[in-house]
């Protein structure tokens, strides 16, 4: 299971947690295509808190945060 | 002479004298403006080591070249003073209406001195400039003495004022302006308090400057579109306020719970940006000219309408002490700003003494009379404490010290999360390596907006860094430092610099002030202002050894969460630092850097 959190507005019309099978190899990019979000309007894709690319693979009982351009403060 | 005003207002609050002064060109074209300006002259008249709360010390209020112009945020003034909490330069810095107002008065800005013998307030409508009783003023919360001078001013009036902290004088009082706006760090509230000096209010009919009108049309609408078209200013900021960051500082484990015990939390969402925006928010509550309108209003649980909280007042109050309730935290905020307090140092040195509580070190028995609790969690005693603190009442009086001060007394100064006895806001350095170097180098003691290094390691702009490695830190923190120090002496918003890089304000500037600045020597410029800044402090009796962060961020590690195991890694970063900067390796400025900046 991955476990999905979006924020900001990436909530609008979406449940701010989704959860999603795990399969080996399962990507960044396969998860937010399941999502309906593009990958320029995300700045912030973290696993776990850690930077990935989006072709790498998502690890089994993975956090994945997803942010668009957010701010500063 | 464009952009700026030309004119120093100085008054003497001793003698009930006022002067006016010529603006030093000469200065102005080195030090630009506001802080980098107001900071050499004041190092020029007062000695270092004046008391900070003596009428020996002086107070600037200085605005900036681009303040009151049509530079998108363009509202911005800075307070300069030797600093009550940290003993460093007092550098904050406000938006809201004021400053612009000040220079369409016809000021660049004010210099006070000595102390009045009872209360006073300052009026200024262009050139009618009086000190005025304002025995029926002290005592008043921000609100009721802004009603008041509004009311008999004009609403088209700007109001400066402190609240009853600052006139008691407490560590961490703010200079508010505009009701809800406030240059809030390092006490310069105090400063103000103990001149008896309680307000300025202004008002000014004189119409900006411009070197060539129709170059800065053209430059400020480009400006305008690129601020627009970014993500974090024209989509994220406008939408959910500085608020935003909770859950992402969180989701990367570096949301300090606790008085930074640990640094996530499961319930984070509860006091993030977008939970205020689904909630609470009433409406957007812009600055002058700034198409970012960050600023919050809010509606409290009883119904009233106020200022909003931002990111670091719902962390301070929030994660800090323990508590995910976003009305109590606006109330909490509220209170703040009717009192005249710092957020950020007011909600932490609540947090502070509620670990001081949990391990003992503050008993039942002291603060039994107050009726409040140091519980981690408790919703109603981060209301009930910021009113004490600000009315210096019971055990407020000591929190109105600040949080050092408190850990301090109960022999345990470590347990303040602090460095150079000033705060640290909402951000565990120990996940955030070039941000924590920022920490321990900025000149006004613990700040994240001298040099903004979440930008790069968190948010990606204007490039992405890895947030843990240490290469390449020290010199990204020196650019950041240099620009910010450049931002914060234009008179703009370092909100822009999401936007604008380097060559946007040499463009601003050169076309506002008609001057031929390149990136080089506007970023030179800011760094002499950092030299400067430095060089106060050293003067000041600051030793370079307080470069350093608490023990527990150096030696403890993350205990859990997207950070967990990290400790922040100083003692690497701070010799590279030095060197770029062209200081010794005791952290001192080299003459051969003094003489090549020429400060
Ligand atoms: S971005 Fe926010 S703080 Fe900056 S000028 Fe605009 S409203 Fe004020």
């Amino acid at each position: 299971m991955i476990k999905v959190k979006l924020f900001a507005t990436f909530r609008n019309g979406r449940e701010k947690e989704i959860h999603f099978e795990y399969y080996e190899g399962i990507t960044g990019r396969e998860i937010i295509e399941k999502l309906g979000i593009k990958e320029e309007e995300v700045a912030i894709f973290i696993v776990n808190g850690r930077d990935k690319k989006w072709d790498e693979p998502i690890e089994d009982e993975a956090t994945v945060s997803l942010f668009p351009p957010v701010g500063g403060g | 002479m464009f952009g700026y005003a030309g004119k120093v207002l100085r008054i003497n609050l001793t003698e009930k004298q006022i002067k006016l002064e010529d603006l030093d060109m000469n200065l102005a074209r080195k030090y630009l403006g506001g802080r980098g300006l107001a900071t050499k002259i004041f190092m020029d008249e007062v000695d270092p080591n004046v008391e900070p709360l003596s009428p020996e010390n002086k107070l600037i209020v200085a605005s900036g070249p681009l303040t009151g112009t049509t530079v998108p945020t363009g509202g911005r003034y800075m307070v300069i003073t030797k600093a009550p909490l940290t003993g460093t330069i007092g550098c904050s810095n406000s938006g809201g209406y004021f400053g612009a107002e000040l220079k369409s008065a016809g000021y660049d800005m004010i210099i006070f001195e000595g102390k009045a013998d009872s209360p006073v307030y300052i009026s200024i409508e262009d050139d009618k400039v009086e000190i005025k009783d304002a025995s029926h003023l002290w005592g008043k919360l921000v609100s009721e003495a802004t009603d008041e001078l509004m009311n008999k001013y004009g609403q088209k009036a700007r109001v400066l004022c402190i609240g009853p902290a600052g006139e008691r004088l407490s560590k961490i009082a703010a200079i508010m302006n505009d009701y809800d706006r406030a240059a809030g760090r390092s006490g310069v509230g105090a400063v103000m308090g103990s001149k008896n000096l309680k307000a300025v209010v202004v008002k000014g009919s004189k119409k900006a400057k411009y070197a060539d009108e129709e170059e800065t049309k053209k430059v400020v609408s480009d400006k305008i579109k690129k601020i627009r078209e970014n993500g974090i200013t024209g989509e994220g900021l406008p939408t959910y306020g500085t608020a935003v960051l909770v859950n992402i500082i969180n989701e990367h484990g570096i949301l300090p719970v606790k008085n930074f015990q640990k640094a996530y939390s499961e319930d984070a969402d509860k006091i993030s940006g977008e939970t205020m925006t689904r909630d609470i928010l009433v409406r957007r509550n812009p600055c002058y000219r700034c198409p970012i309108a960050c600023g919050r209003w809010v509606k409290l649980k009883d119904g009233r309408e106020v200022g909003g909280p931002e990111y670091e007042t719902l962390w301070a109050f929030g994660a800090d002490c323990g508590i995910y309730d976003i009305d109590a935290i606006a109330e909490a905020n509220f209170w703040c700003n009717e009192y005249g307090l710092d957020t950020i140092s007011a909600g932490t040195t609540i947090a502070a003494a509620m670990e001081l509580y949990e391990k003992g070190y503050v008993k039942d028995e002291e603060i039994e009379e107050d009726g409040y609790s140091f519980k981690f969690g408790d919703v109603e005693a981060i209301i009930g404490w910021t009113k004490k603190m600000g009315a210096r009442e019971g055990f407020g009086d000591k929190l109105a010290e600040g949080s050092y001060r408190l850990c301090e007394s109960y022999g345990v100064p470590e347990l303040s999360m602090s460095v150079k006895k000033q705060e640290l806001p909402a951000y565990d350095p120990r996940g955030v390596q070039g941000h924590g170097l920022e920490y321990a180098t900025s000149n006004r003691g613990g700040c994240h907006v001298r040099g903004y290094m979440i930008s790069p390691e968190i948010l990606g702009s204007p490039e992405k860094l890895d947030r843990f490695t240490l290469e390449g830190k020290a010199e990204w923190v020196k650019v950041f430092q240099d620009l910010t120090a450049v931002i914060d002496s234009l008179g703009v918003c370092l909100f822009t610099s999401f936007a604008l890089g380097a060559q946007d304000y040499v463009e601003l500037m050169n076309a506002v002030s008609g001057t031929d600045y390149n990136v080089d020597t506007l970023l030179e410029a800011g760094s002499r202002i950092y030299t400067l800044e430095r060089l106060f402090n050293i003067k000041a009796g600051i030793d370079p050894k307080e470069d350093k962060l608490p023990d527990r961020l150096l030696e403890e590690p993350i205990p859990e969460g997207p950070s967990k195991g990290h400790v922040h890694r100083l003692s690497e970063l701070l010799p590279k630092y030095y060197e770029i900067r062209g200081w010794g390796r005791d952290g001192i400025p080299t003459e051969e850097t003094l003489q090549k900046l020429s400060v």
